[in-house]
C-alpha cells in the first residue's frame, strides 16, 4: 500500500470513489425523450420525465447493453437483478423516489488496472436513473445558500446512468487522477459514453478517509462538487490534510456529507440536515426482473474492443518501452498506437516511431505510415542523426507525406553509409596514433580529438555516436 | 396509552413524509396506528421463515423498449399547469442549504 | 332510467353499438338520453366531478357523421361511458377527488382512453371516488360524496362510488373504476350492478393515476355480464407503455359466456372469516343453490391464509402509495402552498392538499418502509401475501371458481363507521385477498337483502381464468333474472 507522498508522518490515505457515468443513448431510461446535452429547458420531458400522475417506466434495452458493456469493461459478473425505488424529496426529483438498483445490482465485483500497476476493485456498477438540474438565483454566485429561488429543468431528469463504486484500493491524489483518467478512456474505448466531466456526462464523488498502518480505518466524508479530473487531485489532498489536522489537534473526524469549492480550494459542510435520509428502499413494482440471458452477456463481452491497459502491454512490448512510460501511456490516450503498429508492420521501427508520434502529432498522424517507416529505417540505419531525423520528420508533417531520402538527400544530409564512416575512422587513427594510445589505454579525452579529425574529415556530417561507437569496437 | 408506536415515532414519520401535523393530529394519529398496529400483530403468530416474499402478482422478465425518440410534451402546456414557473422552468422557493 | 340487470328492458351495450351502427338510432340520440338522466338526478346522487355534455354531444355527432359516411365507428360506437376520476383525460380536469389535484388538467390520455375513443365510446364524464381511491364507500371524497341510487341515505360504495353509482342511475351505459382492495367490486354490490377486478396485468395502468401499484387494476362497472365481457374485451390487452401488462393475447369473454356451467367445480371456502350479515348469507347460499341448478358441482376448499388479507393489504397498500403520493408536491403541478424553503412548502402544500384517510395511509405506509420497521412490517406482509397466494393456487386445483359474498353488508348508511378507520377496512374483508394474490374476481347482482337493498356476489378465479369466471357469472345472473 502506498503512502501519500505529501502526508506528513506517517499518515496513510485511503479513498473509494463513486463516479456517475451518463449513458450513450438516444433516449431516457424509462421513457422515449432525447437524452441530450445543451438543449432549451423543459423540452425533453414527457409524463415518466415529469414524474405526472399516471405515468409507469419502461426499459431502454439500449441502456441495458452499454451498461452490460461497462460491466464487462470492468472485469465485472453481470447478474440477474431488479430496481428499487430510491425515496426522497427534493425538487429535481420529480417522482419523489429515483429509480435505482438496490441489494441486486447488474454488474459486481469487478477491477480496473491503473497504468502504474495499482488494481483498484470495483465493488459495483448500477443502473439508475439521473435528476434534473436547479438553478439557484438571487444568491451570491448560483449557489443555494443566499437564493431567492431554484428553477428546475428536467431535461436531465430519467437520463440513464450507470454508478461504478470502487473499493477503497486508492491510496494517493496521483492514483484517484489516474482511476478517473483510465475508466474515462474504458468508456470511451466501449462507446458507453462521451465521459465530459466538464458537461457533467461523469461525476465524481469521492469518500476520503485517513488512519495509521496497523490502526483501523479512519471516520469518512464523502466530497461532492469535484468537477474536472484536477479537483479530484487537489480535493482529496485538501480533505486529506484537514483531517489529519483534526485528529492531530485532538478532535474527530465527523461522518458527513462535504461540497469541494474549486474556487476557495477547501471543502465545506452542506447545512446538516435534522435527520439523516432514510431511503425506505423497497423493490420497484412498475418495473420486472432483468435477467440477461448467457448469450447476451457473451455476445457483449466478446464484442469488447481492446481495452487502454491492453493497448498500453501491446505497445510496450512492440517497442520495449513500459507499459507506463509517459511516451506509451500519451500515445494510448491519443489513440496513436494502431499507428505506430502499422509503421512497424510496414518495416519500419516502433521504438522510433514511437518517440516520433508523440512529439510530432497531437492527435491523428497526417502522416501515411509507410512514409514513416521510411524515416525510421533511415534513422537507425545510420543514415541519418537524430537531429538529421527531427528536420526530415518535420517536412513530412507540413507536407503531409513523403519520401524520407529525398527529403534528406533535398536538404542535404547525405546518407553516410557505415563502410566509408569506417574509412574515415581508421584515417584519424593513422593520422593521430598519440591519441589512440591514449585511448586504447583507457583515456577517454583522447577520443575527442579523433572524433573531432573525423568530423573535419567528413566536413561534420559524420553521426558522432556511431563515431564513438567504432572507436570502441577497434579498441577491442 | 401507544404500546406499538410513539408519538415521537409518528412526528419522525410525519417529517420524513413531508406532512406538517399540528400536536392534536399527532396525538390522534398515534393512536389510530397504534390501534392498527395491534389489528395486524395477527400474522405474529405464523412462521415466515422459509417463505419467499411475492412482489410481483404476474411473473414477467425482461421488458425493454426500444431507443427510439418518440414526441415530447408541449412545454407551454405543461409549464401551465405549474404552480410558478420562470424562465422556461418551474419555480420554487430555495431548497435551503442542500446543493 | 334506472339501470338494473334484473330489468329485462335495459339494452345492452352491444345491442346500442349495433344499433348506432346500424342507423336505426343515432350516437346523439343516446347521448341526450343519458344527459336527461343525469339532470334529472345528478343534483341527488352526485355521481360526477365533471359532467362533460358539450365533449359528449361532440364527440356523439363525429361518430354519426362516420356511420352516414360508411366508416365503422368502432365497437363501442354511441355507448356512453364514465371514467373515474383517477385516469388521465386529456385537457380534461383529472382530481383523483383530491384538493390537492384540483384543476389539474392531464397533458396525456390513459391508455384505455385513447382505446376506448378509437373504439367509439362516449365519456360522458368523470366520477366522483374516495380521495385518491382510498376508502370503502367514497365518503372521503374531498368534493363531497355520493349517495346510492337505490337509497339516497346510504353510500353507494367506495372507492369507486361515482362509477358505480353512474350505472346504476342510467346516467352511462357503462363506467369504468380502478380496484386495489375491492374498490370496483363492493361498490357494485352495494348499487347492484356488475363490477370486475380482471387478472393483474390484463388492463393497461398508464394514466390510471397510481395508488398501490402491485394491487391496481381497472375494470368495467355494467347492469349486465355481457356488457361486462365485452368491456374487457375491448380495454383488455398488452400495452407496451406498462411494464406490468401481461404480454399475450386474451381470449373473447364474449365468446367464453355463451358457455354454461356444466362439470364447472364451484367452490366454497370452509375457513371463511366470518362477519358477513344473515341477509347476506342468505344470497350466497342461494346463489350455491342457483349454480348447482345449473350444472355445476360445489366443493368445499380452504384458504387459510385468506384472513391475513387485512393485515398483509394495510401494510403493502400504504407503503406503495407513501411512496406513489410523494410526488404531489406543488412543484410542477396542482395545488401549492408558497413558503420560505422546499422542505416547507412541501409539508404546508401536503397538509392542506390531503384529506385524513389519505394522510393516515401515507403516514402507515411511510412507518412501514423505514428503517428498523422494514422486516416487521413491509416485509413481513410480502411474505403473507405468497401464503394467501399460494393458498389460493392450492384450492384452484380442486375448484374452478370459487364463490364469496362480496360485501359483508348492504348499503349502510353515511357516517355509520364513525370515526374508526378499521371499521370501514372491514367492508374489504372478502375482496382484498384477490388483488395480492393478482387474481381476478367479480360482483354480480344477486336478489336484495336488507330493507331491499342490493347483495352482490363475488365470484373469484385463477390468474387469467376470465373465461371461466365469466361463465359462472353469466350463469348467475340467468337464475337472478328468473
Amino acid at each position: 500500500m502506498s503512502a501519500y507522498d505529501g502526508l506528513p508522518g506517517d499518515w496513510q490515505l485511503v479513498v473509494g470513489l463513486e463516479v456517475h457515468v451518463e449513458l450513450a443513448t438516444q433516449t431516457k431510461l424509462f421513457s422515449a425523450s432525447p437524452n441530450r446535452f445543451g438543449d432549451e429547458p423543459n423540452t425533453n420531458i414527457d409524463p415518466v420525465t415529469l414524474g405526472l400522475p399516471g405515468a409507469l417506466p419502461v426499459l431502454n434495452e439500449q441502456a441495458v447493453e452499454l451498461a452490460m458493456r461497462v460491466g464487462a469493461a470492468l472485469n465485472c459478473t453481470i447478474q440477474p437483478c431488479t430496481f428499487h425505488r430510491k425515496n426522497y424529496f427534493y425538487p429535481d426529483m420529480p417522482k419523489a423516489f429515483q429509480i435505482s438498483q438496490y441489494d441486486q445490482p447488474l454488474n459486481i465485483d469487478g477491477y480496473l488496472d491503473l497504468p502504474n500497476g495499482v488494481r483498484v476493485g470495483v465493488e459495483r456498477a448500477h443502473m439508475e436513473e439521473d435528476a434534473g438540474k436547479s438553478t439557484h438565483i438571487g444568491g451570491a454566485g448560483g449557489r443555494s445558500h443566499g437564493a431567492t429561488a431554484s428553477l428546475i429543468d428536467l431535461n436531465r431528469a430519467g437520463v440513464p446512468l450507470v454508478e461504478i463504486v470502487s473499493r477503497p484500493d486508492i491510496h494517493s491524489a496521483d492514483d484517484a487522477r489516474a482511476y478517473v483518467n483510465e475508466l474515462r478512456a474504458i468508456l470511451l474505448a466501449i462507446g458507453a459514453s462521451d465521459a465530459k466531466m466538464e458537461e457533467g456526462s461523469m461525476r465524481v464523488d469521492a469518500n476520503v478517509s485517513v488512519h495509521k498502518p496497523g490502526t483501523p480505518l479512519g471516520t469518512r466524508c464523502e466530497i461532492k462538487n469535484v468537477n474536472s479530473v484536477r479537483s479530484v487531485g487537489r480535493a482529496i489532498e485538501y480533505e486529506a490534510r484537514r483531517q489529519i489536522d483534526l485528529i492531530e489537534s485532538g478532535d474527530t473526524v465527523r461522518q458527513q456529507t462535504r461540497h469541494w469549492d474549486e474556487g476557495d480550494g477547501r471543502t465545506h459542510t452542506l447545512r446538516t440536515k435534522e435527520d439523516a435520509d432514510d431511503y425506505r428502499y423497497f423493490l420497484e413494482p412498475d418495473l420486472v426482473p432483468l435477467a440477461p440471458s448467457a448469450e447476451w452477456i457473451a455476445r457483449v463481452v466478446a464484442a469488447l474492443p481492446m481495452l487502454p491497459a491492453a493497448r498500453r502491454t501491446r505497445l510496450a512490448e512492440a517497442t520495449g518501452q513500459p507499459a507506463d512510460s509517459d511516451a506509451v501511456t500519451s500515445v494510448v490516450e491519443r489513440g496513436q498506437d494502431d499507428y505506430v503498429l502499422a509503421v512497424a508492420a510496414g518495416g519500419g521501427n516502433a521504438a522510433r516511431a514511437l518517440v516520433y508520434v508523440k512529439e510530432a502529432f497531437a492527435d491523428s498522424p497526417a502522416v501515411p505510415a509507410a512514409d514513416l517507416a521510411g524515416l525510421t529505417l533511415l534513422e537507425v540505419g545510420g543514415a541519418l542523426t537524430a537531429t538529421q531525423a527531427k528536420a526530415v520528420l518535420a517536412e513530412l508533417v507540413a507536407n503531409g507525406g513523403g519520401d524520407a531520402a529525398a527529403i534528406a538527400a533535398a536538404k542535404g544530409f547525405e546518407a553516410m553509409d557505415t563502410f566509408a564512416l569506417e574509412g574515415f575512422v581508421d584515417e584519424a587513427i593513422a593520422a593521430d596514433p598519440d591519441a589512440w594510445a591514449k585511448f586504447c589505454a583507457g583515456d577517454g579525452k583522447a577520443m575527442g580529438a579523433l572524433v573531432g579529425l573525423v568530423m573535419k574529415a567528413s566536413r561534420g556530417k559524420a553521426d558522432g555516436k556511431l563515431v564513438a561507437q567504432l572507436l570502441n569496437q577497434k579498441k577491442g | 396509552m401507544s404500546e406499538r408506536i410513539s408519538a415521537a415515532v409518528v412526528a419522525k414519520v410525519a417529517r420524513l413524509a413531508r406532512l406538517d401535523v399540528t400536536p392534536d393530529e399527532i396525538d390522534r394519529m398515534t393512536s389510530q396506528l397504534d390501534g392498527m398496529l395491534g389489528h395486524f400483530a395477527d400474522v405474529d403468530a405464523l412462521d415466515l421463515s422459509d417463505v419467499i416474499p411475492m412482489t410481483q402478482p404476474f411473473p414477467l422478465v425482461n421488458v425493454f423498449r426500444a431507443d427510439i425518440v418518440r414526441p415530447c410534451l408541449d412545454r407551454d402546456e405543461v409549464l401551465a399547469a405549474a404552480p410558478a414557473a420562470e424562465a422556461a422552468c418551474f419555480r420554487v422557493p430555495p431548497t435551503g442549504g442542500e446543493s | 332510467m334506472s339501470a338494473d340487470s334484473n330489468d329485462p328492458g335495459t339494452p345492452t351495450a352491444s345491442a346500442v353499438a349495433a344499433a348506432v351502427r346500424a342507423g336505426t338510432t343515432t350516437a346523439a340520440l343516446v347521448v341526450e338520453q343519458h344527459l336527461a338522466a343525469i339532470a334529472a338526478r345528478e343534483s341527488e346522487i352526485h355521481a360526477f366531478n365533471l359532467v362533460l355534455a358539450e365533449q359528449a354531444r361532440d364527440h356523439a355527432a363525429q361518430i354519426d357523421a362516420a356511420v352516414a359516411a360508411g366508416n365503422d365507428p368502432g365497437p363501442l360506437a354511441g355507448v356512453t361511458i364514465a371514467l373515474k376520476d383517477n385516469m388521465c383525460t386529456r385537457g380534461v380536469p383529472t382530481t383523483c377527488s383530491s384538493k390537492i389535484l384540483d384543476g389539474w388538467k392531464p397533458p396525456y390520455n390513459a391508455t384505455v382512453v385513447d382505446v376506448l375513443r378509437d373504439a367509439g365510446a362516449i365519456i360522458v364524464g368523470k366520477t366522483n371516488l374516495d380521495e385518491f381511491a382510498m376508502g370503502s364507500s367514497t365518503e372521503n371524497s374531498a368534493f363531497g360524496p355520493t349517495r346510492n341510487p337505490h337509497d339516497t341515505s346510504r353510500v353507494p360504495g367506495g372507492s369507486s362510488g361515482g362509477s358505480a353509482a353512474a350505472v346504476a342511475a342510467g346516467f352511462a351505459q357503462v363506467a369504468l373504476g380502478s380496484d386495489t382492495g375491492g374498490s370496483i367490486r363492493q361498490p357494485a354490490a352495494l348499487c347492484g350492478v356488475v363490477g370486475v377486478k380482471p387478472t393483474y396485468g390484463y388492463v393497461s395502468r398508464y394514466g390510471l393515476i397510481a395508488f398501490a401499484s402491485s394491487l391496481d387494476q381497472i375494470g368495467p362497472f355494467t347492469s349486465s355480464v355481457e356488457d361486462a365481457a365485452l368491456m374487457l374485451d375491448v380495454i383488455g390487452g398488452h400495452d407496451p407503455m406498462d411494464s406490468t401488462s401481461i404480454p399475450q393475447p386474451h381470449p373473447s369473454l364474449t365468446e367464453a359466456i355463451q358457455h354454461g356451467v356444466e362439470g364447472l367445480r364451484v367452490g366454497r371456502i370452509t375457513d371463511l372469516p366470518e362477519g358477513a350479515d344473515p341477509d347476506v348469507q342468505e344470497r350466497l347460499e342461494a346463489a350455491f343453490d342457483a349454480l348447482r341448478a345449473a350444472g355445476a358441482t360445489i366443493v368445499d376448499v380452504q384458504v387459510p391464509a385468506f384472513t391475513f388479507g387485512l393485515t398483509a393489504y394495510y401494510l403493502i397498500a400504504p407503503a406503495e402509495a407513501s411512496s406513489n403520493l410523494a410526488r404531489y408536491d406543488g412543484v410542477r403541478y396542482g395545488m401549492r402552498v408558497e413558503a420560505a424553503d422546499t422542505n416547507a412548502m412541501y409539508g404546508a402544500t401536503r397538509a392542506a392538499g390531503f384529506g385524513d384517510e389519505v394522510k393516515r395511509r401515507i403516514m402507515l405506509g411511510t412507518y412501514a418502509l423505514s428503517a428498523g420497521y422494514y422486516d416487521a412490517y413491509y416485509g413481513k406482509a410480502l411474505k403473507v401475501r405468497r401464503l394467501i397466494h399460494d393458498d389460493f393456487e392450492r384450492a384452484y386445483q380442486h375448484a374452478d371458481v370459487l364463490l364469496t359474498p362480496t360485501s359483508p353488508t348492504v348499503a349502510f348508511k353515511f357516517g355509520d363507521k364513525g370515526d374508526n378507520p378499521f371499521a370501514m377496512y372491514l367492508c374489504d374483508t372478502y375482496t382484498i385477498p384477490t388483488n395480492l394474490a393478482g387474481h381476478p374476481a367479480m360482483s354480480v347482482p344477486f336478489g336484495t337483502g336488507a330493507e331491499g337493498l342490493p347483495v352482490g356476489v363475488q365470484i373469484l378465479a385463477g390468474t387469467l381464468q376470465e373465461p371461466v369466471m365469466f361463465r359462472a357469472a353469466a350463469a348467475l345472473e340467468r337464475e337472478a333474472n328468473k
